[in-house]
């Protein structure tokens, strides 16, 4: 048995992607650049594919291009806006403190490079308020990048409001909705967004392909250099079978988003129910304005690490913020950006639903990690020093 | 390739000398909830030989099956073997650790050097 719960992480193919692909394995396997009739069969497929993922964000098929995934897509993004920024002599950027690190290492290398960046801090509930990025942008400011919905505890950012400011300032606004497309209504123009990235293997598509929308007049540079696919701004031969996986994925996910996101809310919230009644434990992020399928608790006394393996032994795969899992010292800089000391964020748990799971996934689930709490706290020297008062609980 | 071996992983689903031991000849506590690892060792003393050893530990899976692995290592033995105790040898025991969480191990070696210490410092109080 295995009960899976860390679709933030990937999820499994749907059927439909997975049969949208197998032709584009297998008989259709022409060049879209080439001039034959197998060529422009493909490069067919590829428009095909273009206008249907254009349509669910809400934008025209030329307004896309097509990347390795989420991480290329926020790099090209970044990059592509700060050059153009430099060349006016605007070199500062606004940021988040929890950005996925495919945004936070990108802003790294170009504060190396001499650009300064604003990293706004995020409320305890997991929320970046408007005003803040209202306050933070001044004369030199080229780029506004905050993401949609937050990948550990999936907070979703108020994002027509920032865009509704950037663009009343004059300042191009890129939105990582990695965790967001195929869950979350998006529409770019309605919501003022100039860059958006996504990743098809978050919403139920394959791995390796995600797609860089950037409204017309907001000028790309190429990452990867060569042919003139992509209208020269992204290189080498299209891999057509993704491509369109990820269309199908996309158009299916966008089909039932109500529909999916009422079902998997109903069954985060008896998640959500059942972990609370851990004494001592804490949701992170807020209740309500977060993805349908994201639970993410700290557990006070204990180590994410460890509860991840037990629970792996009872069949169930999730995922912790602690520093034991990340290989660094730090717990995950998200719950310390939310205001988690690290004493907490190193007992963290993240699981995340999809359409798959069942009520009595949930139930069991919840049974596991309680007991699986228990038993860590029952060793834990620092639940003891908790219990006898000798310490103060910082989750009450 | 597993993160660990078998031989980690059986001492974190069943660890040996999870507790306490009332009226310990030595303690020592080591690692804090910033790095994520603390572990307690607790340690029975009679005769230079360390009749007893229990732990507790707050930590991921190579911390509590490296305080599993050393209080099994040290029970029995002179407290001159104990104390010689590394953590390189913990972590043999273990069957290896996965580089970076050999940080995680030399909490154990630690720990009981530092319980080490309390005893003989309870001992010269004592005289
Ligand atoms: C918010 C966010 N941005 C970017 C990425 C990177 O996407 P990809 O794995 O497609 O490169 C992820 C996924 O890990 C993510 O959750
Ligand atoms: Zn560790």
């Amino acid at each position: 048995m295995r009960i899976y719960l860390d679709n933030a992480a990937t999820t499994k193919m749907s059927r439909t992607a997975v049969d949208a692909m197998l032709p584009y394995l297998d008989t259709v396997y022409g060049n879209p650049s080439s001039l034959h009739s197998a060529g422009q069969e493909a490069a067919e497929a590829l428009d095909n594919a273009r206008e249907r993922i254009a349509k669910c964000l809400g934008c025209p098929g030329k307004e896309i291009i097509f990347t390795s995934g989420g991480s290329e897509a926020d790099n090209q993004a970044i990059l592509s806006a700060a050059r153009a920024g430099a060349r006016k002599g605007k070199k500062h950027i606004i940021t988040t403190a929890f950005e996925h690190h495919a945004v936070l290492h990108t802003l790294k290398k170009l504060e190396r490079e001499g650009f300064e960046v604003t990293l706004l801090g995020v409320h305890e509930d997991g929320i970046v308020l408007p005003e803040q990025v209202d306050d933070a942008i001044r004369e030199d400011t080229c780029l506004v990048t905050v993401m949609y919905a937050n990948n550990e505890i999936g907070t979703i950012q108020p994002i027509k409001a920032i865009g509704g400011i950037c663009r009343d300032r004059g300042v191009t606004f890129h939105t990582d909705a990695v965790q967001a497309a195929g869950h979350l209504h998006i529409d770019v123009k309605e919501q003022n967004i100039d860059m958006l990235s996504l990743s098809a293997h978050k919403f139920h598509g394959p791995k390796g392909i995600g797609a860089l929308y950037a409204r017309k007049g907001i000028s790309l540079e190429a990452l990867i250099e060569g042919g003139a696919q992509e209208r020269g701004k992204r290189a080498g031969t299209e891999n057509i079978p993704a491509i369109m996986g990820m269309a199908a994925a996309l158009e299916e996910a966008c089909g039932s988003i109500d529909e999916n996101a009422r079902k998997l809310s109903a069954l985060r919230d008896k998640l959500i129910e059942g972990l609370s009644e851990i004494p001592h434990s804490i949701l992170n992020g807020d209740a309500f304005r977060r993805l349908p399928g994201n639970v993410n608790f700290c557990f006070e006394g204990i180590e994410g690490e460890s509860l991840l393996l037990l629970l792996d032994d009872k069949g169930i795969c999730a995922s912790s913020g602690s520093a034991c899992t990340s290989g660094s010292l730090d717990p995950s800089h998200v719950l310390l950006a939310i205001g988690r000391v690290h004493d907490i964020a190193h007992g963290s748990l993240r699981l995340t639903l999809s359409e798959e799971n069942t009520e009595e996934e949930i139930a069991y689930t919840v049974r596991a990690v309680k007991e699986a709490v228990e038993y860590l706290r029952g060793m834990s020297p620092v639940w003891r020093a908790l219990i006898s008062g000798e310490q103060e609980f910082i989750i009450k | 390739m597993a993160l660990y071996s078998e031989k980690v992983m059986e001492h974190f689903r069943h660890p040996r000398n999870v507790g306490v031991i009332e009226n310990a000849d030595g303690i020592g506590e080591v690692g804090n909830a910033k790095c994520g690892d603390i572990m307690k060792i607790y340690l029975k003393i009679e005769d230079g030989i360390i009749e007893d050893a229990k732990f507790e530990t707050f930590g991921c899976a190579s911390a509590i099956a490296s305080s599993s692995m050393a209080t099994e290592l040290i029970k029995g033995k002179p407290v001159s073997e104990a104390s010689a105790l590394t953590n390189k040898a913990v972590a043999e025991a273990l069957d290896g650790l996965p580089a970076h969480k050999v940080h995680c191990s030399v909490l154990a070696e630690e720990a009981i050097k530092k319980a080490l210490q309390d005893y003989y410092g309870k001992l010269s109080e004592g005289v």
